[in-house]
């Protein structure tokens, strides 16, 4: 069952409305909390007035930071690097704000309408302070955005291999060159989502949360609850609609509502609006990267230094995202001499966190932009340059030199990335492209192909956990700790599981994201759970059918090792002797009460497995777009478009396509559309989709797919990742395309996403430029000719 | 993103939406199709103690031809525009434009009168019913006014009409003989409000010879642009060619930027998509028997 | 004419079903379906007319129930996503072609999709790609990238049978 496409079961409720998202769970009695959040950047608070609130018709409550002390305590860090200075966070601000959208209190109500309608009431008096925007700005910013730390730098890090200064001293040829690039939020379609009740007779929160992280958010609320972790469950629903990233981040309000629901005695709710989203959801800001590239005349690596500065925002609890972009840098290339430096800067904007691709579309957005300009410096093709520097298919495992975030060497495990790029170029049949490149640059048209090779750390630790249990119906539960947002679980790991132990997948179920089912887990984000819970699920599968062998080997007077799962029975192998699952459950799960269990079998047909990987594992891709660039208006049709990945083995191919499109989607959004955007002073200035375009299915082309199965041999299933390998290398290949278009202009891209505005002004300057020196040169020509 | 309170009123006939609006003035606002009205609301960017619901008034959804004049009920929505067969015959430009409105969700229930009383100087449907030369007529207790659209927008979301009138109809003369016309634009995607727009409308004599030209430009002022130096070239038969309508809308212009829009991008594209509009345009007519 | 600054009730269809309703004005058709009616099928993506996640038909026209007030919809039929499924819960022939090209992964935008092209299948049962796209630009989807559920429609447009009801 493993490698086969089977249509998911999930579809069946969602196609019919019958889903159940955390704002669709009928919860009786339940009230809705609406938040009042700052409208500075950067501000003092000097006093909350909630009195008018209060009195407003459907207000059970309203909550500030000083009626909630016994549970707003900092933040514990819970995920550190020795490199982030410590930036205390708590649920509500005490003494000031630090970014718009914040939250400053919260009102409880009836109905939603009546909260927001309250929220509108509550005065908050600020004073406000100068705020930061822009990286740039934090610089010199008069008010640290955390006062203790004396400055607003939240990390600066640094890693080498080889000898950089000696390569670029010793080069034939140098490049230094500027690129940045602001990618935005993750915009699930359902915001962010919480609901709770307080289970007096348990002792208990019960909490539906729209959550990546279950088991971390339990973490995180018994913590500031002050209880043990089982008195807190955390149930991510089977339906969250799209995680991306920021649904794996904490927020005050999943603290607050299950708190609120036990101190008013009655079910609370938080459903995120998409103006919050925009505020308060975290999302990647701006990296601004400086290169220092050596190479030779056949446009060989020899050593590249990246310093770059990050955008954090105005908390950090992680650098995930600047590490993770600087150590994508190095990609599929052998590059000997390494030097990459960041520097976390606070702003007072949301937080950053992961958004699909978390810090690698950046990396790779900026490594393949040298590659262009390499080949542009040395007259070949880009492809050419490409190909002459990826890793052989026999260097695996191929050290890089670095340390990759979690901690481990960064080391590629398998990969065949010359293999990869070659089936690219003959899909899009790379040489005849260029030939009707050439063609419509004579009927002149601007065509552009663009080219990116990319490779993504996926499967990253610590580990995923799976509990596998046949049930007295002779059906089989899969328990597993991460909980889906729409990758379609339910599907995927009743195969893996129904391989592994030898029986239908439509007799497995599938149960997720739900702490009080299983005790640890991690979570869903950076395309790790099918390399951490796959080979979990399918240990804990081998282990149920071996002590289901054993025990009805037991009864049948068989040797386990002459047992078959056959037509719902376990059997012994050419013959009719077999016993059927239900009976060989009951016997192990039920048996007899008070009659002893026949000798040789095996009380309790359940397994719990964890898999923990040696490191992370390394999916790679490889995108070939071919672009026309309407010089006139700055807009960018799509001709062509090939992507290629190598996620190891497929379990389902349908569903690995389709995370790959859906990539390319959101990474076509950062190459084209989707920006947010700040005044200086911090203040947000793309806060609806007005002003934020996400595309539809008119702007997005037809894809084509082609795959490579270069296994992992990280795992037992040879396993990577593929969530987020179709958006890592678009920014990359989309302003590859574009730049090649504008080549007749001489358009240099340093910068996405490219609105029409952006390029039709980049255009314009080009053109302008030329004329200039067209008008300078005719001028001396003159001159010359009046001999002067 | 819940809606404010607010007092409903829901009208049966002119009059009484009429009565309404003489009583609440600047306190109310009309409901028509509330494809723009009710984001606002919202993003509680509106917040109106009432809100006049015009959408029973039957009387504003009828459209006709008579004579040279095609009249349109305010009520019109988008996708009538889009699909009527009356309003490809009789104004093909507003059928032209109307798939750039919105998405197809959207023109189910925006209207004309409501598009063009919001006055978003980046819609599609001021730009085009100013190209027609159409006439808006809006009604209140004190009568009837037919406002040119030419003197109806003002500004940025501000028309003439006074607080307590209601725009009924939109009037436009029928094309007659040789006209031909076109709209375009540029968006962030497509549907979206536009970064710059056009709407051309020419008329052909016999012998081919422009008679007649309308030139208009949207999102480039507070209000859709007529740019009369480029429709003097088009009568004057484009002794220099199309790019010079280009260059003569750009030198017209003097807009302002805007978020991810610099002023410059601005003029150029309106000109570029001048030229093509006008250039559409005259094929257009061209394509129309003599 | 009717004034009303409290609650007012109202009579409408929903999904062929006569209903009343008491709302506030202010109450938006899309939380009427979802908090009186229970019909939860419809959801809310944005609030203010992009995403498309809550669009149902009015009158058979695809409409955001974002942008709708209830109290304006008087004796009008409205339809959602749950009244697109056949007798027993069986998927329709639109929804079985979205399972079988995986046309939807978190699912949350789904039902909004689907009754847009129930619309656009009712007026042009065999559309082309064109004519799909366009149909449903009107959506944002951050899963799927699109092309699945385009071609889980193409599928449909495809059969010679009459599809939608």
């Amino acid at each position: 069952m493993i490698g086969q496409s089977t249509k998911r079961r999930e579809d069946l409720r969602l196609l019919r409305g019958r889903g159940q998202y955390v704002d669709d769970l009928d919860l009786p009695g339940v009230a809705s909390m609406a938040v009042v959040r700052s409208t500075q950047p950067h501000a003092r608070i000097l006093g909350i007035d909630t009195a008018e609130a209060a009195a407003a018709p459907g207000v059970v409550g309203v909550f500030t930071a000083a009626d909630l002390a016994e549970i707003n305590q900092p933040w514990p860090v819970h995920l550190s690097n020795a490199a982030l200075r410590p930036n205390e966070q708590r649920t509500l601000p005490v003494d000031k704000v630090r970014y718009v959208g914040e939250l400053v209190a919260v009102v409880v109500a009836e109905t939603r309408y009546q909260a927001e309608d309250a929220c509108e009431l509550v005065a908050v008096d600020y004073e406000p302070l100068p705020g930061s925007g822009h990286l740039s700005v934090s610089r010199d910013l008069p008010v640290p955005i955390h006062e203790d730390l004396g400055d607003n730098v939240a990390a600066h890090a640094v890693q080498t291999t080889g000898d950089v200064d000696a390569a670029l001293a010793g080069a034939p040829r140098v490049l230094r060159e500027t690129f940045s690039i602001n990618r935005g939020g993750g915009h699930s379609m359902e915001g962010r989502a919480v609901a709770a009740r307080y289970d007096r007779a348990l002792g208990q929160f019960l909490v539906w949360d729209a959550t990546q992280v279950p088991h971390q958010a339990r973490a995180l609320m018994a913590e500031l609850y002050g209880v043990p972790q089982d008195r807190v469950r955390v149930i991510a629903p089977p339906d969250v609609g799209g995680g991306f990233g920021p649904k794996a981040g904490k927020y005050p309000e999943e603290i607050l509502v299950p708190w609120l629901a036990k101190l008013l005695d009655r079910p609370v709710k938080f459903v995120e609006d998409r103006y919050e989203h925009f505020v308060s959801c975290t999302q990647e800001h701006l990296q601004l990267h400086r290169v220092e590239v050596a190479y030779d005349d056949d446009g060989m690596l020899l050593g590249l230094r990246d310093v770059f500065e990050h955008d954090t925002g105005a908390y950090a609890s992680s650098l995930i995202v600047p590490l993770i972009a600087g150590t994508t840098v190095p990609g599929p290339y052998r590059i000997p001499a390494l030097h990459i430096e960041f520097t976390s800067w606070f702003t007072n904007k949301v937080p950053s966190s992961a958004v699909r691709g978390a810090g690698r579309p950046q990396g790779v957005f900026v490594m393949e932009r040298v590659m262009d300009r390499i080949a542009d410096d040395l007259g070949l093709d880009p492809a050419e340059v490409r190909a002459r520097n990826l890793i052989p298919a026999d260097a695996f495992p191929y050290p890089v030199g670095l340390t990759f975030r979690d901690g481990s060497p960064l080391t590629y495990d398998s990969g065949n990335y010359p293999g990869l790029l070659e089936k690219g170029m003959a899909e899009i049949d790379y040489a005849g492209q260029r030939e009707r490149q050439a063609q419509r640059r004579r009927e002149g048209a601007l065509r552009g192909i663009g080219v990116s090779v990319a490779v993504e750390g996926v499967g990253l630790g610590p580990f995923e956990g799976a509990t596998v249990r046949m049930e007295s119906t002779g059906r089989v539960t899969v328990v597993l700790g991460a909980p889906p947002q729409g990758q379609g679980f339910e599907t995927t790991y009743a195969q893996i599981c129904a391989d592994a132990l030898g029986v239908d997948q439509d007799t497995v179920d599938v149960v997720t994201g739900d702490t009080g089912t299983i005790a640890y887990g991690v979570g869903t984000f950076a395309s790790r759970v099918m390399a951490t819970a796959g080979p979990a699920t399918a240990a804990g599968a081998r282990e149920v059918r071996d002590k289901l062998f054993r025990s009805v080997a037991a009864v049948l007077e068989a040797s386990p090792e002459d047992l078959e799962i056959r037509d719902g029975a376990v059997a012994v192998r050419g013959t009719d002797v077999a016993m059927p699952l239900a009976q060989a459950a009951r016997m192990s799960n039920v048996g007899a009460p008070g009659v002893t269990m026949p000798a040789g079998t095996v009380a309790g047909l359940t397994a719990t497995a964890y898999f923990n990987p040696a490191s992370a594992g390394y999916s790679s891709s490889v995108q070939i777009c071919v672009v026309e660039v309407d010089a006139e208006t700055g807009e960018v049709e799509i001709v062509d478009w090939v992507v290629g990945h190598d996620c190891g083995t497929v379990i389902n191919p349908l569903l690995v396509e389709g995370q790959v499109l859906g990539g390319v989607a959101h990474g076509l959004s950062n190459a084209l559309y989707e920006e947010s955007l700040y005044t200086d002073e911090g203040v947000p200035v793309t806060t609806s989709f007005l002003d934020y375009p996400i595309p539809s299915a008119r702007e997005l082309p037809r894809i084509r797919l082609y795959d490579q199965q270069t296994p992992s041999p990280l795992n037992p299933l040879g396993v990577k990742g593929a969530g987020e390998a179709g958006t890592l290398g678009v920014p990359a290949v989309i302003v590859s395309a574009v730049e090649d278009a504008l080549r007749p202009h001489g358009v240099r891209i340093d910068t996405c996403p490219l609105s029409p505005g952006l390029l039709g002004d980049l255009i314009s300057d080009a053109q302008t430029d030329a004329q200039n020196e067209a008008r300078t040169e005719a001028r001396t020509d003159t001159a010359a000719t009046a001999g002067i | 993103m819940k809606p404010p309170a607010f007092a409903y009123h829901r009208p049966e006939t002119v009059g009484e939406a009429l009565d309404l609006l003489a009583e609440l003035g600047e306190e109310a606002k009309i409901l028509a199709g509330g494809q723009s009205l009710v984001p606002l609301m919202n993003f509680r960017l509106a917040v109106p103690a009432h809100v006049v619901d015009v959408n029973g008034l039957t009387e504003l959804t009828l459209s006709a031809q008579r004579g040279g004049v095609l009249r349109l009920g305010a009520l019109t929505r988008h996708r009538e525009l889009e699909r009527s067969p009356l309003v490809a015959g009789a104004a093909p430009l507003l059928a032209a434009a109307a798939p750039f409105i919105g998405h197809p969700q959207i023109r189910s229930m925006g209207t004309l009168g409501g598009s063009l009383s919001h006055a978003d100087p980046s819609a599609e449907l001021p730009g085009c019913v100013l190209a027609l030369d159409a006439t808006v007529v809006a009604a209140s207790a004190r009568g009837e006014r037919r406002i040119p659209a030419g003197e109806f927008f003002a500004s940025h979301f501000t028309t003439t009409l006074e607080s307590d009138e209601l725009l009924v109809a939109v009037e436009v003369p029928v094309p007659a003989g040789r006209v031909g016309c076109a709209f375009t634009e540029v968006a962030a995607r497509h549907g979206d409000f536009a970064l710059a727009g056009a709407a051309a409308v020419v008329t052909l004599d016999d012998a081919g010879v422009v008679t007649d030209a309308r030139v208009v430009c949207a999102a480039v002022a507070p209000t859709p642009v007529r740019v009369a130096a480029a429709e003097k070239l088009l009568t004057a038969g484009l002794p220099g060619g199309l790019t010079e309508v280009e260059t003569a809308v750009q030198d017209s212009l003097d807009p302002t930027p805007e978020l991810k829009v610099s002023a410059r991008y601005k003029r150029r594209t309106a000109g570029v998509l001048a030229r093509r509009a006008v250039e559409a345009a005259l094929a257009d007519a061209e394509g129309r028997a003599a | 004419m009717t004034t009303s600054t409290t609650t007012h009730t109202i009579d409408l269809t929903v999904n062929g079903i006569p209903r009343q309703v008491t709302v506030e004005p202010r109450t938006l058709l899309a939380d009427t379906l979802r908090t009186q009616l229970r019909l939860t099928g419809t959801h809310l993506g944005c609030e203010h007319g992009v995403c498309g996640a809550c669009t149902v038909l009015v009158d058979g026209e695809p409409a955001r129930s974002c942008l709708l007030f209830t109290v304006s919809l008087v004796g009008r039929s409205v339809e959602t996503v749950e009244s697109l499924e056949e007798p027993g819960g069986r998927l329709n022939p639109l929804q079985q072609s979205f399972q079988d090209h995986h046309g939807l992964q978190c699912g949350f935008c789904t039902p909004g999709i689907l009754m847009s092209l129930t619309a656009l299948l009712r007026d042009e049962p065999h559309p082309d790609e064109g004519r799909v796209r366009d149909q449903v630009q009107g959506h944002i989807c951050r899963c799927t990238g699109y092309q699945q559920l385009v071609d889980a429609a193409l599928a449909v447009s495809d059969e010679d049978a009459e599809v939608a009801p």
